[in-house]
C-alpha cells in the first residue's frame, strides 16, 4: 500500500493514474484559491446551487449531441452544457434575491433542488434512449476517474490555470468587495460585475471539477481549503495562497491515495484529505486553533495571578496563593522568602499606576469597556493609542497621586 | 432651483457666501431614492459650500445615509442629479473619499490595519501595480495622522470601536480627495477618538477641502460644523449653522420627537 502510494505520488503508477493525480492537484489549487473570495464574501453556499445546477446541462447536452448524430459523451460538449445551465441557475438565484423578498439562502435552496430534479429527470430519460452510450453520465454526480483521458487532464489543466490567473488578476477588487462593498463602489469598483466575476470563477472551477470529483463534492473543494487557510493567517493574500496550497495538496494526495488501493473512490478521498487538514488546523493553528486557545487561557490565568500578586506587593499584603507565588518567583519579582525584589517593587508600582489608568479608562470609554480588554491584565500600551493614554494621565494627575 | 441659495442671501442682511452648483464640492438637485414605493429621500436640493464642514442632520430613518450613498452613486437614484465640483458624478468620483459606517463591515475579516489603509490607494494601484515602500509609507503617514501608526500590523479584529473608526478615516485620507463624505464618524466612539477625528477633519478644511458628515449628536453641531443640512425624507432647511441650526428648524425636522427642553439645552446660536 505504501509502495503503491509512493508510486502514485511520483506519477509512476501508470499513465491514467498519473493524469488523475496531476489533474486533481491542479483542480485543488484552482478551487482553493477561487473559493476563498466566496468564503470571504460569506456566500459559500452559493457554490452548492451552482454545482447542482450543472446537472440538467449535462443531460441536455448529451441528448442534443446524440440527436445531432454525434458522440454523446464528448467532454467539452458536456462541460459547455453544464456551464450554461450553471449560469442560468446562478442568474436565477441573483434574480430571486434582488427582485423578491426572499433571502439568498431560500433562493439557493429552491434553485438547487429544482435544477437537480430536472437533471435527474434528464438522466432517467437518457437511460431509456437507445443510443447505448449513456453509461458514465452518473459519474458527474460523484466523480469518476476510470475513463480519464489525456484530453480531460488538459481541460482541467487549462481551466485551472485560467482560474488561478483570474484570481491573481482580480484579487484586489474582489478583496475590496468582500470586505466593504460600499467603499469598493465609492472607489470605482463595479461591485455587481466583481460579484459576477467571483461567481463565474466558482462556476468555472465547478465545471472543470465535475468529471473528477463530481458535482456533489466539488463544493467541498471550494469551501474547505479557504476555511482551513483562514485558521493560519490574518492576511487576505496569504489566505488565498494557503487555500490554493491546501486545495492542491488535498487533490494531489487524495488522488494518489485512491490510486494506490483498489476500490477507493477519488472524489471522496480528496475531500477527506482536505477535511483531515482542516481538523489538524482547527486543533493546532497558532492563533485561531483550539490548542492555542487553551494555552492562551492558561496564560491569562497566569496574568491574573501576576497582577493580583503585584497589587498585593504594592499594598504590602501577604501572598498565600501557591500559583501566585510561583509566577512572581519565576519572573524574579520576589525572593524565595516572598519578599519583593527591586524589580518586583518597580513592577508593583507600575501595576498600581496602570490600575488607576484602567479605572479612568473605564469611565471614559463606558461603551467600549464592556467589549474590550479593559481588565488591567493587558498592558495598557497595547490596547490604547498614545494620545488616549496621555488623556488618561492628564485626568489622573502626577504619578504620586496614584498611590 | 437655487431657492436655497437665494434664501441665504436675504438672511438677516449678513454677508453669506453664495454656493453655486458650479463651484460647490457637492450639489444635488431633486434627488429622490426609493427602496420600494416609499421614498427614502424625496426631491432633495442641497448645495454644499466649498472649504466647509457640513453636517447632515435628521431623525432615524430620515435618509441621511441614503443621501450620502445616493450622492456617491452607491444606491441607484430614482431621479435627480448630482454635481461634484460642477461635474457629473462619473467624472469626479476620484475626488471623493467615503467613510462608511463602522458597523457595515465584518471586523473579523483577515486583514491588517495597514492593509485597510492601503485599500484607499486602489485607484492608484489598480489591478496589478505592486505595493511599494512609498505606498506603505503614505499609508503609515495617514495612520499617524489619526494616531494609529503603532497599530499598523494589528489584525483589525483587535481594535476598539474608536480605533476602527480611526482606521476608516486613515483609509479615506489615503485617497487624498477634495471632498470627504463621512457616515456617522462619531457614532459610539470614545472622547479621545472624537477629538482625534475632529482635529483631522478641521485640518482637512484648512487644506481647502470640503467635509460632509452625517451627524447625530445635536449638542456638538455648532462646535464642529459651519453648514447644516436638515432633512427628514424631504429637505427641511440648509444654510450656515449660525442662521439655520435653530430651534424652529429642529422642531420641523424632528417633529414631536425632540422635546422643547432638549432644544433649549442645546444653547443654539440663533434660537
Amino acid at each position: 500500500m505504501f509502495r503503491a502510494l509512493l508510486d502514485a505520488l511520483t506519477f509512476q503508477a501508470g499513465y491514467n493514474a498519473a493524469l488523475v493525480v496531476l489533474g486533481a492537484g491542479l483542480l485543488g489549487i484552482a478551487a482553493g484559491s477561487g473559493g476563498t473570495f466566496l468564503f470571504l464574501r460569506k456566500r459559500a453556499l452559493i457554490s452548492d446551487a451552482v454545482a447542482h445546477s450543472t446537472l440538467p446541462g449535462v443531460g441536455l447536452a448529451f441528448i442534443v449531441m446524440v440527436m445531432l448524430g454525434g458522440e454523446g459523451r464528448s467532454l467539452p460538449g458536456l462541460l459547455l452544457g453544464s456551464a450554461l445551465s450553471a449560469g442560468i441557475g446562478l442568474l436565477a438565484v441573483e434574480w430571486i434575491t434582488s427582485r423578491t423578498r426572499l433571502a439568498e439562502d431560500t433562493a439557493i435552496g429552491a434553485v438547487l433542488s429544482v435544477f437537480f430534479g430536472f437533471g435527474v429527470v434528464f438522466l432517467t430519460i437518457i437511460q431509456t434512449m437507445s443510443s447505448g452510450y449513456q453509461a458514465g453520465l452518473e459519474g458527474f454526480l460523484l466523480g469518476s476517474t476510470a475513463g480519464m483521458l489525456f484530453n480531460d487532464a488538459v481541460v482541467i489543466a487549462i481551466g485551472g490555470g485560467l482560474a488561478v490567473a483570474f484570481v491573481v488578476l482580480l484579487r484586489r477588487p474582489m478583496t475590496l468587495v468582500s470586505f466593504n462593498p460600499e467603499f469598493a463602489a465609492a472607489s470605482g469598483v463595479d461591485v455587481r460585475r466583481t460579484d459576477l466575476a467571483m461567481m463565474g470563477l466558482v462556476m468555472a472551477v465547478t465545471v472543470i471539477g465535475l468529471k473528477l470529483v463530481g458535482l456533489i463534492l466539488v463544493v467541498a473543494l471550494l469551501i474547505i481549503p479557504p476555511v482551513t487557510a483562514r485558521l493560519w493567517t490574518e492576511r487576505t493574500e496569504r489566505v488565498i495562497l494557503a487555500a490554493g496550497i491546501i486545495g492542491g495538496f488535498s487533490g494531489y494526495v487524495g488522488a494518489a491515495l485512491s490510486a494506490s488501493a483498489p476500490h477507493l473512490p477519488t472524489g471522496p478521498i480528496i475531500v477527506l484529505v482536505g477535511f483531515a487538514l482542516f481538523v489538524l488546523s482547527l486543533l493546532f493553528a497558532p492563533a485561531r486553533g483550539v490548542l492555542a486557545a487553551l494555552i492562551r487561557h492558561r496564560q491569562f490565568q497566569l496574568r491574573v495571578h501576576r497582577r493580583q500578586g503585584l497589587l498585593a506587593l504594592a499594598h504590602n499584603e501577604a501572598i498565600f496563593d501557591k500559583l501566585t507565588l510561583a509566577v512572581l518567583r519565576r519572573e524574579g519579582l520576589i525572593r524565595q522568602d516572598a519578599v519583593a525584589t527591586d524589580k518586583g517593587r518597580a513592577a508593583a508600582a507600575k501595576t498600581l499606576r496602570d490600575e488607576s489608568r484602567w479605572a479612568v479608562a473605564r469611565q471614559l470609554y463606558e461603551d467600549e469597556a464592556v467589549f474590550a480588554r479593559y481588565d488591567g491584565l493587558t498592558p495598557i500600551e497595547s490596547v490604547m493609542t498614545r494620545d488616549e493614554i496621555a488623556e488618561i494621565d492628564r485626568r489622573l494627575g502626577p504619578p504620586a497621586a496614584a498611590s | 432651483m437655487n431657492s436655497a441659495a437665494l434664501e441665504l442671501a436675504s438672511d438677516r442682511g449678513r454677508r453669506v457666501v453664495l454656493p453655486t452648483p458650479a463651484e460647490s464640492p457637492l450639489a444635488v438637485r431633486e434627488l429622490t431614492v426609493s427602496y420600494g414605493e416609499k421614498p427614502a429621500i424625496f426631491s432633495i436640493d442641497a448645495t454644499v459650500p466649498a472649504e466647509s464642514m457640513t453636517a447632515i442632520i435628521g431623525p432615524n430613518g430620515a435618509g441621511k445615509s441614503t443621501l450620502l450613498k445616493a450622492a456617491l452613486g452607491i444606491v441607484p437614484r430614482l431621479s435627480g442629479r448630482v454635481l461634484v465640483f460642477g461635474q457629473p458624478l462619473s467624472e469626479a468620483m476620484h475626488r471623493i473619499a467615503y467613510v462608511p459606517q463602522r458597523a457595515s463591515v465584518d471586523w473579523d475579516f483577515p486583514t491588517r490595519v495597514i492593509d485597510v489603509v492601503l485599500m484607499g490607494l486602489y485607484r492608484e494601484l489598480g489591478l496589478l501595480r505592486p505595493v511599494r515602500r512609498q505606498h506603505r509609507e503614505r499609508a503609515l503617514a495617514c495612520l499617524d495622522r489619526v494616531g494609529m501608526a503603532d497599530f499598523a500590523g494589528r489584525q483589525i479584529g483587535q481594535l476598539s470601536g474608536g480605533q476602527q473608526q480611526r482606521v476608516f478615516l486613515a483609509r479615506a485620507l489615503a485617497q487624498n480627495a477634495d471632498l470627504y463624505l463621512l457616515d456617522e464618524p462619531f457614532a459610539g466612539v470614545d472622547a479621545a477618538t472624537e477629538k482625534a477625528i475632529i482635529d483631522v477633519l478641521k485640518a482637512l478644511k484648512s487644506e481647502r477641502r470640503a467635509v460632509v458628515c452625517v451627524h447625530h449628536d445635536l449638542a456638538t453641531v455648532a462646535q464642529y460644523f459651519d453648514y447644516v443640512l436638515l432633512i427628514n425624507v424631504r429637505k427641511i432647511a440648509e444654510g450656515p449653522v449660525a442662521t439655520t441650526f435653530t430651534g424652529e428648524n429642529l422642531q420641523k425636522t424632528y417633529g414631536g420627537r425632540l422635546a422643547t427642553t432638549h432644544i433649549d439645552q442645546l444653547k443654539l446660536p440663533a434660537a
